[in-house]
């Protein structure tokens, strides 16, 4: 018998903060803002849920300032249930963040869709044994908060519109400039590091590897079964759906149709029965009829 | 042919690591996909959401029928919860399919922030191995016919019965590919 100890070990490890975005990769991470709806999301089939207040339709209709949940509140979520529970921290609000990794929440997403803390700087999250995930809405912003230390990065979109148009636009944004990266030679990776306001040793990375330094998950308005297969198809890892779930006619059927449509993206016979007879999703609304644009938050 | 369970997880990653060996993988999300392979490797993930997967691809009952006929088999984190005989911490409605005379808990070393890398002694192996813990599940009970290859502070990590070979952690996460290696020598005159 071969043993190990203790003390060859290591928390907090880049490796073990990346290694659960991978646990959660062909998986549908909601937005939950009670234990009621967690059981629900994890009834349909969700791989992690995001604990927050307010669904991000709700704070931009009732606007003011978005700040981190009630410790209470998500107590009662990781009481409620046994998959990974994620919590948001305003940008820059790194004390936000001590609270939630007090709390022993298993991913922090250092949110636009709250009000941001501070406009010059991110949180110094390698200064962290929780891991982050961050949003994007290109490959600059992507390559920055992995230089600060994010583990999973989340395409922005428009949180809370039920419109799948932003998120679409920011995936491509990414992906392209990836695809772009792998066909330059080095000279040409200067001027994209310079471009993209991003390290060039993680931009060389790129040209090396042909994708990011971590998951690449999608998030914001996608609010159908199909949206989540769009995303998927189009190179997300994952999917985030917020107010499309809780914000339509009947959430268990939609939430569990959005899980089975990730895990059969590619599939269309199965995709055209998993989106029968859902009812109405969210309304949504267009990206000329919102006065704030979150995704624009982040430096 | 090997297959690697897609259906959620860390299946890529194994992906990668069954093909850098020099042999062919599919990715099985439906009963026909199952069909075709000769063994299984089941990635870590989450092991609640996996099981509702297995249900909704109604890909349970097949997959139980080709374990009970012997299918060899490869489990890591999530993927040695499903193949257990019980678990401790689930959801009241989650089985598992009883592959491995093994009892777990699941997140036994606790939450996210607990999470960790260590060395390993692999049996078998001459170097040391590092192996990624993700929430991981601890194993609180052996059957006779269970073999332990490694260990972490006197709780099995890595354990064997036959062609079946589960870890609680993930190998799928380094680049380091002797343990996938060292399953698919073992079951090599076992499938076609």
């Amino acid at each position: 018998m071969t043993e190990s100890t203790a003390a060859e070990s290591s928390i907090g490890t880049v490796r073990v903060k990346r290694g659960l975005a991978e646990m959660l990769k062909g998986g549908v991470i909601m937005d939950v803002v009670n234990a009621e709806q967690a059981k629900v999301a994890e009834d349909a089939g969700a791989v992690a849920v995001m604990a927050l207040e307010r669904v991000p339709a709700d704070i931009r209709a009732d606007g003011g300032v978005a700040r981190m949940s009630d410790p209470a509140m998500i107590e009662g979520i990781q009481a409620a249930v046994t998959i990974p529970v994620m919590a948001k921290a305003r940008i820059g609000h790194f004390v936000e963040a001590q609270i939630l990794e007090a709390l022993g929440v298993d991913y922090i997403d250092e949110s636009e869709v709250l009000t941001p803390a501070d406009e010059t700087h991110h949180i110094d999250k390698f200064a962290f044994t929780v891991p982050f995930v961050c949003g994007a809405t290109n490959l600059g912003e992507a390559l920055r908060r992995i230089s600060e230390g994010a583990c999973m990065i989340r395409s922005k979109g428009e949180a809370g519109t039920g419109n799948v148009v932003e998120a679409v636009r920011h995936l491509r944004n990414i992906l392209g400039d990836i695809r772009k990266i792998t066909q330059a030679d080095q000279a040409e990776l200067f001027e994209w590091a310079k471009q993209l306001r991003a390290p060039l040793p993680l931009v060389q990375e790129i040209a090396e590897t042909g994708k990011l330094q971590v998951p690449l998950f999608c998030a914001g308005g996608l609010a159908t079964p199909a949206d989540a297969a769009l995303a998927m198809q189009l190179g997300a890892e994952a999917v985030f759906v917020g107010s499309g779930i809780f914000k339509s006619d009947d959430p268990a059927p939609r939430a569990k149709a959005i899980v089975e449509a990730t895990t059969n993206y590619n599939d269309a016979q199965i995709l055209a029965k998993v989106s029968r007879g859902l009812g109405a999703p969210m309304t949504g609304i267009g990206m000329d009829e919102i006065n704030v644009a979150f995704a624009d938050r982040g430096w | 042919m090997i297959g690697v369970l897609a259906l959620q997880g860390g299946f890529a990653a194994h992906a990668t690591a069954i093909r850098a060996c020099g042999v062919e993988t599919i990715e099985v999300r439906t009963p026909d996909q199952l069909e075709r392979v000769d063994a299984l490797v089941m990635p870590g993930g989450e092991s609640t959401t996996m099981w509702k997967l297995l249900g909704f691809q109604e890909l349970e009952r097949p997959l139980r029928a080709r374990l009970d006929a012997g299918m060899p088999v490869f489990g890591t984190c999530a993927g040695m919860i499903l193949l257990s005989a019980s678990i401790s911490d689930g959801r009241p409605d989650q089985s598992s399919f009883a592959a491995l005379d093994i009892d777990v808990r699941r997140n036994g070393y606790g939450r996210q922030v607990d999470s960790f890398e260590s060395d390993l002694v692999v049996e078998g192996l001459d170097a040391s191995y590092r192996a990624v813990f993700i929430r991981a599940p601890v194993i609180e009970r052996l059957g006779d016919a269970v073999e332990v290859l490694a260990s972490v502070d006197d709780h099995p990590v890595l354990v064997r019965q036959g062609v079946r070979l589960a870890a609680s952690f993930h190998p799928e996460l380094t680049d380091d590919v002797r343990l996938h290696q060292w399953w698919l020598d073992e079951i090599d005159g076992v499938i076609s």
